[in-house]
């Protein structure tokens, strides 16, 4: 990408604010509103990120502006009833669900609904109205605008999303699935913001789920904020299952107070092109992050995983698992930043990435960076990449299993390892399930079919 | 049942095996000793279809069929069956996964349905039985952390899975405890019929009091030089080697 061309999307994308401020702004929130003038600001400086950017340097996310895109600031008036796009897979799995359609909510029936023991789950539009108190507090306090164009970029456009409230002392038992689906006539980029604030002593399970059901482009920019207070707990699962001709830049941040616990375990089954960017913040004592993850790639998809865990205080634990299948021509990053302050003794920190490439032509960039200040910590690191096993798989075949079929098991108990750390059975049986079809090479037929995956 | 006639092998460009003639019938067990380096586990990797070693002369035919075009996996849906030296580990795939694909592929050459998932915990438990293998084992990945006994029973719980018709059990009594190789052998005699037959791979005569051989070979550097009796096993640990190795 020339020059010439990165200045004419950022261009592009500062006059397409200027000339649509008002309709985003009418269909957003004064709340949300209100960042978006030092956002757009942001964005005129640091653009797109390039190459160029240490942090971006093995995913080109110029190329994936050039296209045309359509964007929309206002829900397009699609009449459909959930259920018949929708039919959830899981049947065990009984959830408070939310559905996002191209970035706005939609209600079902309400825009907001506020459960018996206080937990709301809702737009974030009316979710500003209706406590603009938690949103002062909470809206843009920890997405970094002034480092990372693409955040500048959510922050100076997005209207709408998902907002979830667990109140002081809630233990949400129900999950809690928040599905985003991408529909449309032209080609798409949609920008949204999620926010999840798990207050003290809270519980929750979240999975968001992402889909692609029309055969267009898609690009997703997205920011999601998450505050886990002392003694919360939350486990964040997110499955990306979208089509080959789909991007997603996804941006997360993470802060967690005193003996609080997240799990995060991004699933990338499917999508073209994918960037996760998350950034945990250990922020009190005795806090406790998990950080798992897993991509399957094949033709010439593309993820990368950009994690950043910061060990700001003492007594914190971290644990960190990500692991990848690649075949056929696809490429992909893993970069994992851990940062251990001066103050943060006792700190335990771990991390690893597995990688399994399938043919020679994938390939995988792995990049552990540990950064320690702090003297009494216990950390460790480790990246493999590596191919099927042979003597697994001759020991599989002595024992009648064609080699297909065994090198389906072992790709499958590769995977299970990442997917073994989801606590709700029913899901994580469910999961297991659309990995083994994934692997099977029958998932990518899911863009074409009215929505039969979770 | 196995016939293997002048079988010549190598391992990356060293002849190994150096002209094999071995005549297997249903219903026969044969012990296979010899020392260290001799070639026995090699042996075994061809019948079962061992990819790193190039057969370069003979043939092995069993049932009339010829082994050495079929791949691993052919071969032990034929029936033919190895309990390995060393078994491999395999994180992540669990026993039951791996053994409920196996019945299964071999059901289906058979031309058989799948097991129902009830009758396969019920086929499962039967034959865990019958090895005495600790259940919380099948509950593991496969030999995943399993003690060298551990693996050495688990071996002879999936021969008990697959009902092979011809089975080779390569140093199956290495690392076994006393009453661990008494338990072993009494599966393999339980699994015992008169269709079936056994190789045993072993370097000691005490596995040969509870599996009792009808034929001894002695492999010496690629050949088989010396096949008696099971009265052979006992001249040998009596003799050692050298009385095969100072010629004869
Ligand atoms: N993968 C290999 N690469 C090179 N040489 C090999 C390989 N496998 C076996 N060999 C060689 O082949 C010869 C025969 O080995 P084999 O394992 O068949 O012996 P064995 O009779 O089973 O011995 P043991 O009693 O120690 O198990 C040995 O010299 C060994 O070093
Ligand atoms: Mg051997």
């Amino acid at each position: 990408m020339s020059k010439t061309a990165t200045l004419n999307i950022k261009d592009e994308m500062v006059n397409l604010y200027l000339n649509n401020l008002d309709l985003i702004s009418e269909g957003s929130s004064s709340l949300m509103n209100h960042h978006r003038e030092e956002a757009i600001q942001n964005f005129r400086i640091l653009g797109i990120p390039t190459l160029k950017n240490e942090k971006y340097k093995y995913s080109k996310i110029e190329s994936v502006f050039s296209n045309e895109y359509e964007k929309y600031f206002a829900p397009k008036h699609i009449t459909f009833k959930v259920d018949d796009i929708f039919r959830c897979d899981i049947p065990e799995l009984d959830t408070h669900l939310a559905l996002v359609l191209n970035g706005f909510y939609m209600p079902n029936p309400n825009r907001l609904q506020v459960m018996e023991n206080g937990v709301v789950i809702g737009s974030m539009i009316d979710a500003a109205a209706k406590y603009p108190h938690l949103f002062e507090k909470y809206y843009n306090a920890q997405a970094e605008n002034g480092s990372d164009g693409l955040v500048a970029l959510n922050t100076a456009f997005a209207q709408d999303g998902v907002f979830i409230y667990v109140p002081k002392g809630a233990v949400c038992t129900k999950p809690i699935q928040v599905i985003n689906l991408l529909m449309a006539e032209e080609n798409l980029l949609v920008q949204y913001r999620n926010l999840i604030i798990m207050e003290e002593s809270s519980q929750a399970n979240v999975l968001i789920c992402d889909h692609s059901l029309s055969p267009k482009r898609f690009v997703s920019n997205v920011v999601t904020e998450i505050i886990v207070e002392a003694n919360a707990q939350l486990e964040f699962v997110k499955m990306q299952n979208e089509h080959n001709d789909s991007t997603q830049l996804t941006h997360t941040y993470t802060k967690q107070e005193r003996d609080s616990k997240l799990i995060t375990n991004v699933l990338s089954l499917h999508g073209g092109f994918i960037r996760n960017n998350l950034y945990m913040q250990l922020a009190g004592e005795g806090a406790d992050a998990h950080a798992y993850g897993l991509y399957l790639t094949d033709r010439t998809q593309h993820t990368d995983n950009y994690t950043f865990i910061d060990h700001a205080v003492p007594n914190c634990t971290s644990n960190e698992l990500y692991k990848g299948i690649l075949d056929e021509q696809a490429t992909g990053a893993f970069n994992g930043r851990i940062l251990v302050r001066r103050d943060a003794q006792k700190t335990q920190a771990y991390q690893s990435n597995n990688n399994l490439l399938l043919t020679p032509d994938a390939k995988i960039r792995t990049k552990p960076q540990l950064e320690i200040y702090a003297d009494d910590v216990k950390c460790s690191h480790g990246a493999t990449v590596g191919q099927i096993d042979y003597e697994a798989l001759f020991y599989m075949r002595a024992r009648g299993i064609g080699e297909r079929e065994a090198k389906l098991l072992l790709m499958f108990g590769f995977t299970h390892e990442v997917v073994k750390q989801i606590s709700i059975e029913s899901l994580r049986e469910r999961i297991d399930d659309m990995v083994n079809k994934r692997l099977r090479g029958e998932l990518s037929r899911c863009h074409s079919c009215p929505m039969n995956c979770c | 049942m196995l016939v293997i006639k002048d079988l010549h092998a190598k391992i990356n460009d060293k002849e190994i095996l150096k002209g094999i003639n071995l005549e297997v019938k249903p219903g026969e067990v044969h012990a296979i000793m010899g020392p260290n380096g001799s070639g026995k586990s090699t042996l075994a990797s061809v019948l079962t279809g061992r990819e790193l070693v190039e057969v370069t002369h003979g043939s092995v035919t069993f049932n009339g069929k010829n082994v050495l075009e079929m791949p691993a996996e052919i071969r032990s849906r034929e029936g033919i069956f190895l309990s390995f030296q060393y078994p491999v580990e395999i994180p992540g795939v669990s026993m039951v996964n791996f053994m409920k694909a196996a019945v299964n592929e071999h059901r289906k050459y058979r031309n058989l349905e799948p097991l129902s998932a009830s009758d396969f915990l019920k086929l499962l438990r039967e034959r865990k039985e019958l090895v005495e293998i600790d259940s919380a084992l099948t509950n593991r990945s496969v030999n995943e952390g399993f003690s060298g006994g551990e693996k050495k029973k688990n071996e002879i719980f999936q021969m008990a899975m697959l009902e092979p018709k011809l089975s080779i059990l390569d140093e199956t009594d290495s690392g076994l405890d006393i009453d661990a190789l008494r338990v072993v052998a009494n599966g393999v005699n339980k699994l015992k019929t008169a269709e079936n037959a056994t190789i045993v791979i072993t370097h000691y005569q005490r596995l040969l009091d509870y599996i009792v051989p009808d034929f001894v070979h002695i492999l010496y550097n690629g050949r088989i030089v010396k096949s008696a009796g099971k009265e052979l096993a006992l001249e040998l640990e009596e003799k050692g080697y050298d009385w095969i190795k100072n010629g004869n």
